[in-house]
């Protein structure tokens, strides 16, 4: 993993504020190491600009480990990057080559308003949980753990479903804007576990209904949201939603 | 002046015989009960979510963009319980004589007892709400051995744990926030903290979106906001973590305990170089499987399959026959960094070690190695860009955990009547060194088990008058918080917020880290101050206070860890032994082990505020053991 060094060309998206028309700008950035993270490209390229007296590039990021699910922007027409399952944070500078342009813009969907920059306003994503991504169990009511085993089968397949961080990619690739496969994560998670199975219609229901009246677009099928998912998140889980969805509204 | 508050009687009776004793609100009345939770990690979100449920009214406040997203996201290994659902020895008893021996015998016993008292209902409260938790064929939850445990008492979710569980805690959460129960305010800072008549009364806020700075008032506060280790600018924690919270309160009469007692994880992704902003942590559990070794001759540059074993140093092994790879975290830390410091050391930089999966896969084979560190691997390969099932990772330690932090008594309230610190935040259960998967076992317990009840008694032996939002002390912090932000704006200087937190983090690291003495600790109190001072007549702030501005949210806080480092290393420098993490050059036994003095130093110090730059008073807490023997820590 002998590190080098690259110059590449950024067109990043700015733009001050929801009511900002925002534009691209061009910035060359040299001698960035290949070992470096997107982030650490950022941070590199915000330090020049703050030495020049500019305003850096404002983006969202926390964790850096591809688990808080707070970083992400479309880069070269790709959410998250070039790399297939796997967060803006956990993209190297080895996936670039010496020369190139990178385009960097921010999540796009009505329902993600842009706050700053690459900063957009993911909100919509927790209304949606609040509407009824949670089984509900008040603390202390709990019987004991091993009181009602689960397949193992049905464990790991909630797990994967469960993996989902939370970071607004799928909406972002979807041409419809669309939240199902997000949606579809957490109804499957909770589903295929007998502790949630109890209020699973009316999750499917409520989550469903919340997330049209954010106004998400609908699933057409095109499995971009698959495709660019840091986590991997099958698109299987969709048809169990549009099950969970039917059982509940046939009821 | 530092009451403990631990009830009286034998130890296993303690937390029944207190929660029976303490006043309790009637549920009628608990609606007029409002509490500020502060962080909505594992404890804030356990704390804020449980409350609600209760009938407070709550505001849950947090510096993400989501509840989901706080820190305690990133915990991969696991959380203990004293289940004994392998039926393997493990107890109540067992967990908690572990963790005070674990700690160094610095935790206080009756916190830790506790602990452990409540680790199994966590487990049952976490798999009601959902928490996929690993299973066995059977259906039944799986169980692994971690960090230093004999025995398999850890519950884990892949290499995940700490997602799960705080999605858990978040869809609680989100209930209370969808029921009207909990007021949320996401992407909001806690700026400072109102006392008013000697109690916590409220907190001022500033909204990270538009910078608007709030007064927020209640009965009660409760802190969750994680711990401190981004004073090394360089560690596993996630950028935006943060003292700023807890200093705030410090400085307003909530006294630090033990804010030496850092943990520094021994298997991190090493440092690439300068560009690196932080490091990522590779769960302990692969020391389950994983063989630490360093080739025997110095500067051996043969690629690691070319080295027999013959020429290969196991020295955690041979050190530590009887727990071999498993030893706790502080003793494995330094004994990587004592192997490089010898010139032992491989990779570029010479400052790692191997961890070797080559033994485990001969046996097991590789899907079995998949199947338990899957994603583990993938994140190595991702970010090295070499292959962990074909050639041995590279680890070094990093900063990880911070056990000190604000002082609670028994009830998790601090010197500040009607302040509580819950989590990572406060100093109570780790002593000078925390076991693996003990961190979500205690935030959760904070959070679900603990707050609950001991909330309740003090709002129901506590007269509290009623305080408006108008009135002068109020004004007046507000105030404050207002102009320090103007403050930063005014400096207009040359250098970055991350040039000086870079340069305190240096100091830090290399004076007051995994290993430390007079001489380091004094040069580093000479210099912390110096940057401090060009901190504040140099550092440039870009944008203004009316808007999104990242660099001025690090500013403040960077701003903070320039007047905590001080008080940290003074706190190093006074505690004139070798325990846990806090690891003095100068006391240490012949094999360099860590030597404990326990005739002057088994006490909690517990610091009080004076001032910018002035020495702070130390208030000590004895350290009474009734049920535990005090040795010298042994895993030979």
């Amino acid at each position: 993993m002998s590190a080098q060094t690259i110059n590449i060309r950024l067109k990043v998206w700015r733009q001050n504020g929801a009511h900002d028309a925002g534009r691209l700008e061009s910035y060359e950035l040299n001698d960035v190491s290949t070992d470096s993270s997107f982030l650490e490209m950022l941070d590199q390229l915000n330090e020049n600009l703050m030495e020049q007296g500019k305003e850096p590039v404002a983006f969202d990021h926390d964790c850096r480990e591809g688990i808080c699910g707070t970083c992400g922007a479309v880069v070269n027409g790709f959410a998250h990057g070039p790399e297939s399952g796997t967060t803006l944070c956990q993209t190297h500078m080895r996936s670039f080559k010496n020369g190139e342009t990178i385009v960097i813009e921010p999540f796009r969907a009505r329902s993600f308003p842009v706050i700053k920059d690459l900063v957009v306003d993911r909100g919509s994503f927790d209304s949606i949980t609040q509407a009824g991504g949670y089984v509900s169990v008040r603390t202390g009511s709990a019987p004991d753990a091993n009181a009602i085993p689960i397949p193992k089968d049905d464990a790991d397949r909630a797990f994967e479903a469960a993996a989902c961080i939370g970071c607004g990619a799928c909406v972002a690739a979807c041409p419809n804007a669309s939240a199902m496969l997000y949606v579809s994560a957490k109804v499957s998670h909770l589903a295929l576990l007998p502790q949630g199975q109890v209020e699973a219609p009316q999750r499917a229901l409520a989550m469903v209904q919340r997330m049209d009246e954010l106004g998400f677009g609908n699933c057409s099928n095109v499995r971009e949201c698959e495709a660019v998912c840091p986590k991997e998140i099958s698109v299987d889980n969709i048809a169990r939603l549009n099950r969970e969805f039917l059982k509940a509204a046939v009821r | 002046m530092l009451e403990s508050r631990v009830p009286a009687g034998p130890l296993a009776e303690k937390w029944d015989r207190h929660r029976f004793e303490m006043k309790l609100v009637n549920p009628a009345n608990k609606r007029k009960y409002s509490v500020l939770v502060v962080g909505s990690g594992l404890a804030g979100g356990a704390a804020a979510a449980t409350l609600a449920e209760l009938g407070y009214k709550v505001k849950c406040f947090c510096i993400q963009d989501s509840p989901r997203r706080a820190h305690s996201i990133a915990a991969q290994g696991g959380i203990n319980a004293a289940k004994n659902y392998q039926n393997d020895g493990d107890s109540i008893w067992r967990l908690f004589y572990d963790t005070v021996k674990g700690g160094d015998y610095r935790a206080r016993e009756a916190n830790v007892h506790r602990l452990a008292q409540i680790s199994n209902h966590i487990i049952d409260q976490c798999v009601a709400q959902g928490v996929p938790f690993a299973r066995e064929y059977g259906g039944l939850l799986a169980n692994r051995s971690f960090g230093g445990a004999q025995v398999s008492r850890t519950f884990y979710a892949r290499g995940q744990t700490g997602q799960q569980l705080l999605l858990g805690a978040y869809s609680a959460l989100s209930h209370m926030i969808q029921a009207g129960k909990v007021e949320m305010f996401p992407r909001t800072e806690m700026l400072d903290l109102l006392v008013i008549d000697g109690k916590a009364r409220g907190i001022v806020s500033r909204s990270l979106l538009d910078g608007s700075i709030d007064v927020h008032i209640a009965d009660a506060v409760v802190l969750c906001t994680g711990g401190y280790g981004n004073v090394f600018y360089l560690s596993t924690n996630a950028m935006a973590s943060n003292v700023t919270a807890s200093w705030r309160a410090h400085r307003r009469g909530a006294f630090f305990a033990n804010p030496c007692y850092t943990q520094i994880h021994p298997t991190c992704i090493p440092v690439h170089g300068e560009q690196q902003s932080k490091l990522t942590l590779m769960s302990e559990s692969l020391r389950n499987d994983g063989r630490v070794w360093v080739p025997k001759q110095k500067g051996d540059q043969r690629r690691p399959a070319d080295i027999p074993d013959a020429e290969r140093d196991y020295y955690l092994e041979r050190r530590y026959p009887s727990f071999g790879n498993l030893v706790p975290r502080d003793v494995a830390s330094r004994a990587a960094k004592a192997v490089c410091d010898e010139g032992y050391g491989v990779g570029s930089t010479g400052m790692a070690v191997y961890l070797d999966f080559s033994d485990a896969i001969r046996r097991e084979g590789e899907d079995s190695i998949r199947q338990k560190y899957g994603n583990l691997f993938h994140m190595y390969q991702k970010i090295t860009n070499e292959n962990p099932y074909h050639t041995p990772m590279k680890i070094y330690p990093a900063v990880h955990y911070t056990m000190g932090g604000l002082w609670v008594d028994y009830n998790l309230m601090s010197s500040i009547p009607g302040l509580f610190v819950l989590g990572e935040a406060n100093f109570s259960d780790h002593g000078a060194n925390r076991l693996g998967a003990s961190a979500l076992m205690q935030g959760l317990a904070d959070g679900y088990f603990v707050i609950p009840y001991t909330i309740g008694g003090y709002f129901g032996s506590t007269p509290l008058k009623p305080v408006q939002i108008d009135q002068s002390e109020c004004k007046a912090v507000k105030q404050e918080a207002s102009e320090r932000i103007d403050k930063l704006l005014a400096v207009k200087g040359k250098r970055t917020v991350d040039s000086f937190h870079k340069e305190l983090g240096h100091i830090m690291w290399n004076n007051c880290g995994m290993a430390r003495n007079r001489q380091g600790l004094e040069d580093a109190l000479q210099r912390i101050p110096q940057i401090r001072e060009e901190f504040w007549t140099n550092v440039t702030v870009t944008g203004s206070a009316g808007e999104l501005n990242q660099t001025l949210e690090k500013a403040g806080r960077v701003a903070d860890f320039l007047e905590f480092a001080e008080l940290m290393v003074n706190d190093a420098l006074h505690r004139e032994e070798s325990c846990g993490g806090h690891f003095r050059e100068e006391y240490q036994t012949e094999e360099g082990e860590a030597r404990r003095d326990d005739e002057n130093f088994c006490y909690v110090a517990a610091w009080e505020y004076n001032g910018v730059g002035r020495p702070a008073t130390l208030h000590k807490e004895p350290l009474e053991f009734e049920n535990v023997k005090l040795t010298q820590r042994s895993y030979k």
